[in-house]
């Protein structure tokens, strides 16, 4: 079993944002690893693990579009367990979601996996796209915003719970397969693989890295291809003409009880 | 020509409540590029529906239908080979609908097969390929502009008016999709949460609560308040992920966005990722034990209080001005 996981470097959203003339000002920006796709590195790793055994059942393999050297990220996650990286080498601000999906499909058919993992989505640019294109180009089920996951490995199949508008959807897919993980992925149930025990707690969301996985990562392997080695041609068909800080909410007023709340409720806003 | 074509869920005999607004962001942009408007129904037996929506117009000049026992219940592989298949059939330009969990997870997959770009979670259409959505927990607000057809969209409902019958009836055509497929995938189940309010999305009010609450059990004193008003319950995230309500309460950048008329958010921080969710409401109402907690930016009236104090007093003075 080789479990392929996308990820992605962002610019810190726990900073202010910075706004230059039209557009964000990262220049100075610390980049961060997405917070969901460290969910997803997270559900992979469940799956491989098997809690109180030394086998593991997956190899993990962490995929990033991004310059060689800004692999901080990538660094990151081996050290967090991963077992190996593949990075595609380009400017990734540069091109559509659509690239960066033909981009990881063709690194998931090079590779031979069976299972590709994605953050439903980015904190910068909110996308929500890759898992659910590159699941169409390489033409395999799909589970999206998926809340728990289970492996049965003896179906080769994953049944997903996935978080749907009006509750939780129930979907069972055969492998290869492609799911995209939404936060409650990282809760300390959410993933079973039929070897590590059913009611095994795992601390609720991503495990930082160990020191000692600190210090494996700088020996694990990152094979490093450009997008033209892959057949691709990057393009964007989806420019940014502009961006913009939203208008502020004027400044509102402190009240003293519920009962002014409620006057001012009916009086001022009407809206009671 | 350059139509627009909205994929329109139904619940078996009409659209749903939630498809409406991807019908109103659908009509902007077919006056954007001078283009029609085509409406696209898919089920096992989407006829019924397609008819409601051809005798209500919707600002459309025609709707399809596509049938088949594959379409039902909805899975993305499937409702993927008939969406591609349609928007090659019409030859339209754009093809998208509302930014439900439905949408979400089809147009970016049909788009990938017909190697088209995407625009998601729209809240306005600018031009007949320019449109502005939020980036960065709703930050930044970002314009786009697409050059390329067709493209895909969806739109996010808290910003468009739910489209409304009365225009001219139009006529249902069938359309075949070839053939369509799950790929394997079985739709176990849905575990729908189950409540007599109205859906989050759609209510003019709305009551949150957030870790503060403690437990499931403290939500009791906010559903009354909610009943009242007869808003729909919400929660900030680290609330469902205490599982003290259904995830599917969850308000903010990876929950439901809302924009009712009144928002009470008790006993939440006002995190970034929160505020994403509910800063579009007309009038916010904090209460909050914590007279430095962010929430307090954006409420148009803040009560430092208990909850514990303050929304059972709410609950008392409510009735009262309701005359109950
Ligand atoms: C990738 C990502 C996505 C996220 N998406 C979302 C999202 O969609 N929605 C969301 O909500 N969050 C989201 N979050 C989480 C967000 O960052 C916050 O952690 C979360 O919103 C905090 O919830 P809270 O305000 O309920 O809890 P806290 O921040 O812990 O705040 C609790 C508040 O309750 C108050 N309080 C406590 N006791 C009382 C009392 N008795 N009476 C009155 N007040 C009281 C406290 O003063 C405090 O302000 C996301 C985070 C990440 C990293």
């Amino acid at each position: 079993m080789k479990i392929l996981v996308t990820v992605k470097r962002i610019p810190d959203p726990d900073e202010s944002l910075k706004f230059a003339g039209n557009a964000i000002d990262t220049s100075s920006s610390k980049w961060v690893a997405n917070a969901f796709d460290e969910y997803a590195v997270e559900t992979a790793l469940r799956m491989a693990e098997h809690i109180g055994n030394k086998d593991r059942l997956a190899e993990v393999i962490v995929c990033s579009v991004c310059p060689k050297d800004k692999r901080q990220h990538v660094t990151q996650f081996l050290a967090m367990g991963a077992d190996r990286g593949v990075i595609v080498d380009a400017d990734e601000t540069a091109m559509d979601s659509q690239t960066v999906a033909k981009l990881v499909a063709e690194v998931f058919r090079r590779e031979g996996c069976d299972l590709l993992v994605s953050g439903k989505l980015s904190q910068d640019s909110e996308g929500n796209e890759v898992a659910q294109r590159a699941a169409g180009l390489l033409d395999l089920p799909q589970a999206s915003f998926a809340a728990t996951l289970r492996w049965d490995r003896g179906a080769n199949a994953l049944t997903v719970g996935r978080e749907v508008d009006d509750g939780v959807e129930t979907k069972t897919i055969p492998l290869p397969a492609v799911v995209s993980v939404d936060l409650r992925i990282v809760l300390p149930h959410s993933v079973k693989n039929g070897a590590t025990a059913d009611d095994h707690k795992y601390s609720d969301g991503a495990r930082l890295a160990s020191l000692r996985g600190i210090t494996m990562a700088k020996r694990k392997k990152v094979d490093v291809h450009t997008p033209a080695a892959l057949g691709v041609t990057p393009s964007s068909h989806v420019a940014v003409a502009g961006v913009t800080a939203p208008e502020k909410r004027a400044a509102g007023q402190i009240v003293d009880s519920a009962q002014t709340l409620v006057n001012k409720l009916i009086t001022e806003a009407k809206v009671l | 020509m350059s139509n627009v074509l909205v994929i329109v869920e139904s619940d078996g005999s009409g659209p749903k409540a939630a498809a409406l607004p991807g019908i109103t962001a659908g009509q902007q942009l077919a006056a954007a590029t001078g283009g029609q408007l085509h409406l696209l129904v898919l089920g096992a037996s989407p006829d019924a529906a397609a008819q409601a929506l051809a005798s209500g117009g919707y600002g459309a000049s025609a709707v399809h239908a596509i049938a088949g026992a594959e379409l039902e219940p909805f899975t993305a592989e499937a409702w993927t080979d008939a969406v591609v298949a349609a928007v090659r059939e019409l030859g339209v330009t754009a093809f998208g609908g509302t930014a439900s969990s439905t949408l979400r997870e089809v147009v970016p997959r049909a788009a990938a097969v017909l190697d088209a770009p995407i625009v998601t979670e729209i809240t306005g259409v600018t031009g007949a390929d320019a449109f502005t959505r939020e980036i960065s927990a709703g930050r930044a607000i970002a314009t786009l502009k697409v050059s390329h057809a067709p493209f895909g969209f969806t739109a996010r409902a808290s910003d468009f008016a739910p489209a409304e019958p009365g225009s001219p009836a139009t006529t249902v055509s069938a359309l075949s999709a070839g053939s369509v497929s799950r790929r394997g995938a079985t739709v176990v189940g849905v575990e729908k949460t189950q409540s007599a309010r109205p859906a989050l999305t759609e209510a003019d009010v709305v009551v949150s609560g957030g870790r503060g609450m403690r437990e499931g059990a403290n939500f009791k004193v906010l559903e009354e308040l909610t009943d009242l008003l007869g808003g729909a319950l919400g929660a900030s995230r680290a609330a469902t992920d205490a599982g003290m309500v259904p995830a599917d309460l969850q308000v903010g950048q990876t929950g439901k966005v809302v924009a009712p008329n009144l928002y009470f958010a008790v006993a939440i921080s006002g995190a970034i990722q929160h505020l994403a969710g509910m800063k579009g409401s007309k009038t916010i109402v904090a209460i909050n034990k914590d007279p430095e907690a962010p929430i307090f930016q954006v409420a148009d009236y803040g009560l430092v209080a208990k909850w514990e104090d303050a929304v059972p007093q709410l609950v008392e003075l409510v009735r009262a001005h309701k005359g109950g």
